[in-house]
Formats: structure tokens, sequence, C-alpha cells
């Protein structure tokens, strides 16, 4: 297909499509309804676990299997990452470069570390009471360690990164919250039934199993995506190309097994 | 021991829990030790669900996840939901993924170091996502589980990085299904939006309450895109030759095997318990359209197939042509339809994955999947050479595999709505098995004239693979041919043991019961099933319709190999009438395979728009 | 006019899955790809505000309050966190394909065909 003819084809059966979806829309209730019968059982079910947070609530509690798919698909896509982004055989490691850092941006990055880590465990800790939880503490926390890569260089984020260690803290993280899960039917009740004490409403312990779920994933996230970044970062500043002209013979293999 | 529905999303939580497991115990343990743990635990998964099966019986197994089980019709939890069908599948899930892992014991040697687990551990994220998706009963849920499979699938279908090819293929397979996923949450949001519910079951009922209108025919097409791309159904089936052509044989066998028929699965489960009943989509217009499409399906398949001589392009194709076969008998949406596809694709399964095994078996010998190239290059894997051919008779539905029965059965429901249906059958079922027969004979034994090597600008060669095992010195291990041995067999028994037959029999009039469902969900009293038991025996029509297919495959690849029409003046008609069919019609169909991301978007987009005006015009 | 933000979905979808048909970059193409994915946030959150409505969560406001559904606001974090990995998974193959074709231009990417 010529790229003209393609186009105009899409531009058709965008707009066939286009026009049934303003059709659809016109026939939903007006934004801004006040009918929301899932979303007020779900904050009723939430107050009832003693869970501030509703979205946390409707997360880690009434839809937690949907967040134990949630969690494994980001554990999965690491592992395809690092499986995908793996050094190839005909490639080479370069040992990356120092760089120039300003005094003024290393003594910030110095300052903002601790900081940052302690607001990205506050926002994991707080899941349940507060805007936040899991995911977006962890990002906050793996977040926190890039300072080091910003403020001062590749080399000094890999001595503050030790990956073996955060690559296995992903998986305990997945795996903690898939057995988790299982304190339920050890409880002789459902899988993912929040069975634990619920503690008392807008406690930092309430909410019964979400604060732990929520930890779970905190350290699954922070660790997946510090385990992530570090696969592009990698390519980016570590990996030198394959040295083999496109579509030429393959090289042996020149060097020994990747020492990280 | 807990209650049978406890049990129920223990086939999703413990293949999860093996994949973090295995990471980390792939740091510290030997590969041979890794590997067997991974055995063990796709053993234990396939236990589990033997035991659900068992316990399933004739009913629904309904599980609330966490507790949250349905109050007045209304519930903030998630469903899941077994019957023999759902559960029958996630047990084909897991016999298919112990079976992968078993052949790819030796497999890349070469594993990112100390990530030794890697590998299994995705092959176990893969099967929890399917687990999961054949089981959930909520909307919402099954986006979730899909999306784990899509995520992992990508990731293994590029797994070969040192060549571009395998990289293009998952990047084709990773958009296209990625967008289909993020049009059916869209129409999950026009469902939650009418209903104000998650669950299948629940949305189905509250639907009853309003009419059909534009927004349940959006709703429907928008849900059915991920199911119809997973499914690889025409026009949205593009992707899925080019994955299949590039993964690696054990991922081939999977996706070919197990998760393709999810799709197909997924496409009749949805519309039978979200749609079925009013204010959906009236059958009508659901069985026309679906009907149309898996015809559409069928014949591209087998043309295509018939084409390639890349094998697993070939192979690939084959399948497109049955998932038409599957979806229009479906689309018929009576007990002995269903049964006779779900019997289909329980022996299609075996027969592809082993043929997909073989075909590594190749690779890992020849560096090469190209059926010129190899041209009796197999003459001394005598072993593998005749489960190949095995493979490509019951393809063809050569009586007793459980491909032939599961056609016979189809057809003869076929028949009873439109007398030529068995034809289609027979026919794709000839041009399949015959294009795998053609290649057999080539590769295996040598057979008729050396292929001149074309060159035209529509093929896809297949030599100069990536062989995918390491080491060339050692011999192929056994475990790569007892695997497809075993899944032969596998396919034989499910046509020989009656006791498959009458499971799945009454399986599928369970599943096609929308009100049933509603009411297990729902825990009201379910109305008594008034359907007769769909009979799943041998029947005389169907044994000859299965040999005369069989025959069929067999002339056609020994035309194609030995080329009488060279020696006979009469068969030069037939070789003029071919030329022209091949100038006008299959070359325009080949070009439109042109591995062009964009042209591809493109189809997935006409396809929506056909199928809401189909659907519109008749609502 | 109440359906404008449903019409902005729909109009994200579109354009993004335009900017997809018509891509020559392949991180291009990807990012079109989360552009048509982030329709499904504006449908899901459109079709859970609630006029008057305030953020579902109950630490410091009384239980009594009007919220919106926090429903699809877990459904929309599940999606994000969903359309993020996808997004990573896509571009580490197209770093390989680069390295190893020298193009991102998908035009150029024949190998597959027929």
């Amino acid at each position: 297909m010529n790229r003209r003819a393609r186009t105009a084809m899409f531009l058709a059966a965008a707009g066939v499509t286009g026009g049934f979806l303003v059709a659809a829309f016109t026939q939903l209730p007006p934004f801004g309804t006040k009918d929301h019968p899932y979303g007020t059982r779900a904050v009723a079910a939430s107050l009832q676990h003693r869970t501030a947070n509703a979205v946390s609530a409707v997360n880690f509690d009434q839809r937690a299997l949907d967040t134990l798919g949630e969690e494994f698909i980001l554990f999965g896509a690491v592992l395809g990452a690092v499986a995908l982004l793996r050094r190839a055989r005909d490639e080479d490691r370069a040992a990356p470069q120092p760089g120039g850092v300003l005094p003024s941006t290393r003594l910030f990055g110095a300052c903002l570390l601790p900081v940052t880590v302690l607001v990205g465990a506050y926002v994991v800790a707080h899941g349940q009471l507060s805007p936040g939880g899991g995911f977006q503490g962890g990002v906050v926390l793996a977040t926190a360690l890039h300072l080091a890569y910003v403020a001062a260089d590749y080399r000094v984020l890999r001595r503050v990164r030790p990956l073996a260690v955060f690559a296995a803290l992903d998986a305990v993280g997945a795996g903690a919250y898939s057995l988790l899960g299982l304190a339920g039917l050890c409880a002789s009740a459902a899988y993912l039934q929040n069975v634990l004490p619920l503690g008392t409403f807008n406690d930092l312990a309430s909410g019964g199993l979400v604060p732990l779920l929520n930890a779970a994933v905190g350290v699954e996230v922070a660790s997946g995506v510090i385990v992530l970044i570090a696969q592009f970062l990698d390519q980016a500043v570590d990996i030198a190309s394959p040295h083999r002209p496109e579509g030429g013979p393959k090289a042996p293999d020149s060097t020994g097994e990747d020492g990280r | 021991m807990p209650s049978t529905a406890d049990l129920l999303p223990l086939p999703v939580a413990v293949p999860l829990a093996g994949a973090a497991v295995l990471v980390l115990a792939g740091r510290l343990l030997p590969r041979t030790a890794t590997d067997i743990l991974a055995t063990a635990w796709a053993a234990l998964e396939t236990a589990l669900l033997c035991l659900l099966w068992a316990r399933a019986g004739d009913g629904r197994v309904v599980s609330w996840a966490g507790g949250w089980t349905i109050h007045d019709g209304h519930s903030v939890g998630i469903v899941l939901v077994g019957d023999r069908l759902g559960i029958g599948l996630a047990l084909l899930v897991s016999v298919l993924v112990a079976a992968v892992l078993v052949y790819s014991w030796r497999y890349f040697e070469e594993p990112p170091a100390g990530h030794g687990g890697t590998f299994p551990a995705l092959l176990l994220l893969f099967e929890a996502g399917m687990c999961g998706f054949a089981l959930t009963g909520d909307l919402f849920d099954a986006f979730v589980f899909f999306e784990l499979m899509g995520v992992v699938a990508y990731a293994l279908t590029g797994y070969r990085i040192e060549d571009p090819r395998p990289l293009h293929g998952a990047l084709t397979f990773g958009v296209v299904n990625s967008l289909a996923a993020y049009c059916s949450l869209l129409g999950i949001g026009l469902l939650y939006a009418r209903t104000g519910e998650l669950g299948m079951a629940q949305t189905g009922a509250a639907l009853a309450g309003h009419r059909t209108d534009a927004l349940v025919v959006t709703a429907f097409v928008l849900v059915m895109a991920s199911m119809l791309v997973k499914s690889a159904a025409v026009p949205f089936h593009f992707w899925l030759p080019d994955a299949h052509a590039v993964a690696p044989t054990p991922v081939c066998m999977l996706m070919s095997g197990v998760m393709v028929e999810l799709g197909v699965y997924g496409t009749l489960r949805i519309y039978l318990t979200v749609f079925a009943g009013p204010g959906g989509v009236p059958a009508a217009a659901f069985t026309h359209t679906l009907a149309v499409l898996g015809a559409l399906t069928a014949l591209t398949g087998a043309v295509m197939c018939w084409q390639q001589r890349h094998l697993k392009r070939l192979l690939a194709f084959s399948t497109i042509g049955h998932v038409g076969l599957w979806l229009l008998g479906l689309s018929l949406l009576r007990p002995q339809d269903t049964a006779g596809a779900a019997l289909y694709i329980t022996g299609h399964a075996g027969v592809k994955a082993a043929l997909f095994g073989l075909t590594g078996v190749l690779l890992d010998r020849h560096g090469s999947v190209d059926e010129y190239g190899l041209f009796g290059r197999g003459r001394d894997s005598r072993a593998a050479g005749a489960l190949f051919v095995a493979g490509g008779l019951a393809l063809a539905g050569l009586p007793p595999f459980g491909t032939a029965l599961g056609k016979a059965v189809a057809e003869h429901a076929a028949a009873e709505r439109a007398g030529w249906l068995p034809a289609l059958y027979v026919l794709v079922s000839a041009l399949t098995g015959g294009a795998v027969l053609r290649a057999a004979l080539r590769v295996f034994y040598g057979a008729g004239v050396v292929p001149e090597p074309s060159h035209s600008d529509v093929e896809t060669s297949g030599d100069a693979e990536e062989p995918e095992v390491r080491d060339p010195q050692r011999p192929v291990p056994r475990t790569m041919t007892a695997v497809p041995a075993l899944l032969l067999l596998g396919a034989l028994a499910v046509g020989v043991w009656p006791g498959v037959g009458r499971a799945l029999g009454s399986a599928a009039r369970t599943f096609g019961d929308h009100a049933g469902y509603l009411a297990d969900v729902q825990g009201t009293a379910a109305p008594a099933l008034t359907t007769a038991l769909p009979s799943t025996d041998w029947t005389l029509t169907g044994v000859l319709l299965g040999v005369l297919s069989t025959a069929l495959a067999a002339v056609l690849a020994a035309c194609a190999v030995w080329r009488p029409d060279r020696r006979f003046a009469a068969a030069r008609g037939a070789r003029t009438l071919a030329a022209w069919g091949d100038r006008r019609l299959v070359l325009p169909l080949r070009r439109l395979h042109s591995g062009l991301l964009g042209d591809y978007v493109t189809w997935l987009t006409v396809g929506l728009a056909a199928l809401l005006i189909a659907l519109a015009a008749q609502t | 006019m109440s359906i404008l933000p449903f019409l902005a979905a729909g109009w994200i979808l579109l354009a993004g899955i335009y900017g997809m048909v018509t891509s020559r970059n392949l991180v291009h193409a990807v990012g079109c790809l989360a552009v048509a994915q982030s329709s499904t946030y504006v449908l899901l959150l459109g079709v859970g505000f609630r006029r008057g409505g305030t953020a579902p969560v109950f630490s410091d406001i009384p239980t009594r309050t009007p919220v919106v559904d926090p429903v699809v606001q877990a459904l929309v974090l599940t999606d994000i966190v969903v359309g993020t990995t996808v997004t990573a998974l896509l571009l580490s193959l197209v770093i390989q394909i680069r390295k190893r074709t020298g193009t991102v231009d998908p035009e150029d990417l024949t190998e597959l065909r027929g």
C-alpha cells in the first residue's frame, strides 16, 4: 500500500469510528452525574475497612487481584527489558567517562537525596491515608537514587546502586504480594481477603492488609524502576555498538562472559 | 482442604509466585536446578488445574477474590468463574507450558549473565496471564491479564536480539496488540458509564435495562477489538505471522497452541456473558458478522499458508486458517458448534505445538527454517521426519486425531446451518495440512525436484536464521523430539478417548448458558438447562470427510513436489489457470502483508469501522 | 457542552492512531501509542467525575462529603502502570532495532512480508 492510499483509507475508517464514538458519547450519562453506583459502594466498603484513601482501598483491598496482575506486568516488563537490553554477543563494554559537574549541582544533589528518600518512604507508608501509595512512592524512591547520576556521574550511580540487590528486591516485592494473598487462605477466607486487624480509622496502622501490600508494591516498584532505568542507561553510556557491519557474518565471541 | 471456590485464584497466584522464586533461584542455582524447579512448578500448576477440573463438574465454580461476595446483585470485588471450558483451557495452557519447559531444557545456552531464571520465569508469567484471562469473570481484570500475557509475549518474541527480524516482529506485535487492548479499555469505560459495573455477569444483567443503541454497539466493537486481534481474525491478523515467524520456537509453541485460542475464547466468553442478553447485541447480528469474519479468516489463512516457504510462517498462517474455522463454528452459538471448536482447539494445540517443536529441531541443526534451503537436508533425522508427516496428516484432519474429531463434530453441526460449510472445513484443512506435508516431503525426504530459488519481492525466505541453541557440536537433545512425539500422542488421545469428547460436550453446553452464568454469579437459582447434550462421537460422514481432506492434502503436496504438470499436456490448462490466479488474486493478497507498522494499524482501524457499520446495520 | 470531555477522549484516540499510521520514526510511533492510550485516562476520569465532588480521600474531610468515583481512579492508576511498562518494553525493542538495522524508520523494515 502506498502512503497516500494508506492515509486515505485510515481517514475514511477513522471518520466512521469517530462518528460512532460521538454517537456513543451522546448516550452516556451526563458529565458530572451524581449517579456512580460502583463508586458509592466502593466508598462505603473502604470506610467499612477503615481505609481513609478510597482509591487505595479499591486498589489493594476490593480489587487487589487487578493490582496483583499489574504488579507482575511491571515485574515481567523489567525481566523482559533485562533480557532485551542485555549485552549482545558482539558488543563490547566501554568504560564510562567521568563527567564534569558544577559544585553547586553536586551540593544540591547531595542535599536533595535524603529528602527525596524520606518523601518516597512517607508516600509509600501513608498510602492508606493520603493520596499516594506504593507506586507513587516507589517511583519517588527510584528517582532519589538517580540524583546521584544527575549530580555526580555514572560511576557514582553504579556505586550506590548494587543492581543485583535491586533485581532480587524486585522479585521479593512481587513475590511478597502474591504470598500475602495467601494469608486469607490460611485464615480459611478467600485469596487476598483483608483478614488482618483493621486498626483505627485514619491511623498509620489502619486498613489491615492495605499498608502491607502497599509496602510490597513500594519495594517492587522502586527496585523495578531502578533496574529498568539501569538497562536504558547501560545502553546509552556503557555498551558500545556492535562491531559488525549490517548483515555481515557473525563475529565470533570475542569477549568473556558479562561480569556485571 | 480449602473449598473449590477458594482454590480458584491459585492457578493465577501459583505461577506468579513461581516466577518471582525462579528469578531469585536463577541467581543462586545452576542452570539445571533452575530448569528442574521451573518444571516442577509447572507440574504443580497442572495438578492444581486437574483438581479444579475434576471438582468443577458440569457446573461453575464462583470465587470472589478478596472475599467481597455479591449482595443484592452488586459487589465491589472481582469474581473468578471457572466452568469446565475455562478451567479446561487453563489446563491446556499449563500442560503446554510444562511441555515447553521440558522442550527448552537445553535451550538458550546464553541467558543474560546471572539471570538464569529469566526465560522460565517469563514463561510462568505468560502462563499466569493466560490462566487468569481464562478464569476471570470481570472485564477490567480480563484487560489486566490480557496485558500481562501481552507484555511477556512481546519480550519473549524479541528474545533473540542479535537478529533484527525478531525485534521487528516483536515491535509490530506489541504495538498492534497494545493499541487493541486500549481500544478495549475504552469500550470497558463506556460500559462502566452505562451500567456502573465491571463484572461481566453484572454488566450483562444491567444492560437489560437499556435498549441496544450506538453506545452498546460501539462498546461491543471496541471490547472485541483486543479479542479479535489476539485471535488474529482478518483484517486484525497481520501481526501474527510476523511475530510467529521470528519468536523463539518454545514461544511459538505456546503462542500458536494456546494464546491465539484464548482470543477466540475471549470473544465468545465476553459476548455470551455481557452482550447476549436483552440490551446487548442480538444473536443474529453477532452470528452473521462473526461467521463472515471467520470464513474470510479461514480462506486468507489457508491460501497464505500454502504460499509460504518459511516454515514457521507457514505454520503461523495455518493457525490463522484454523482460527477462522473456530470463529465460524463458534459464531453459530449452539452447544454442538462450541463442542466441535473446543475439541478442535485441544487437538490442534498438541499438533501445532509439535510441528513448531520439530521445526525447532531443524533450526537447531541447520540454522534455517527455509523449505527450499533445507531441501533433503533432514534425511538423517528419520524420527523427526516421521513425526512431521504425522503432524501434517493430523492437521489435514486424518482420523482418529483430535483435530479430525473436532473437525467432524464442527462440520456436522455447521452443515445443519448451511450445507456447503463442510466444504470450507475440508478446503482449509487440505491446504494447511498439504502445505505441511509438502514441506515435510522436501525437507525430510528430498522428494521431487529442487525448488528453484525465487527472488520475489513479496516473500520471507527463512534462511540465515540464528540457530537458537548455541553449541552446534552437540547432538539434538532428546527432549526436543520426545516432547513433540508426546504432544502428537496427546492429540491422538483427544480423538480416541471418548471421555474427552463427552466432557467437552457438556462443558460446551454450560459455556453457552447466558442465564445460568448470570444466576450463578449473582447467587440466585439458575434455570434448568433445556438444551440437549451435544453428541461428540465419531460419525461415518465425519470420518469420510476427514479421510477426504487428508487425501486432498496428500494430492496437493504431491503435485507441488513432483510437478506432474511438466510431463502431462492435460495439466497445462490447470497450470495456466493457477498462474492467473496467482497473479490476480494471491499476489495482491501477499502484498498486503507488507510488514509495515503503519499498514497494520490502518487495517486495525478499517476492521473496527467495518464491524461498527456491519453491526449497526443489523441492530 | 456536557460531552466535551468525552469528545476529547475520542479525539485523542484518533489523533494517536493517525500518528502511528503516518509515523516515520519508531520512537514517535511508540509515543503515539502512548497518546492513544491517554484517551482511556480521559474517558475513565470523565466517566467518574461528579459535579461538586472532591478527591475520595477521607483523612481530612468528613466521611459524608460527596466525592468523585474512586474506582475509575484506581483503574487509571493500573492503566498508567500498564502503559508505562509497555512503552518501556517497546522502546527497548526500538533501541535494539536501531542498533541492528541502523534505522528507526518503520518504512525501512521490510524483511518480514508476504
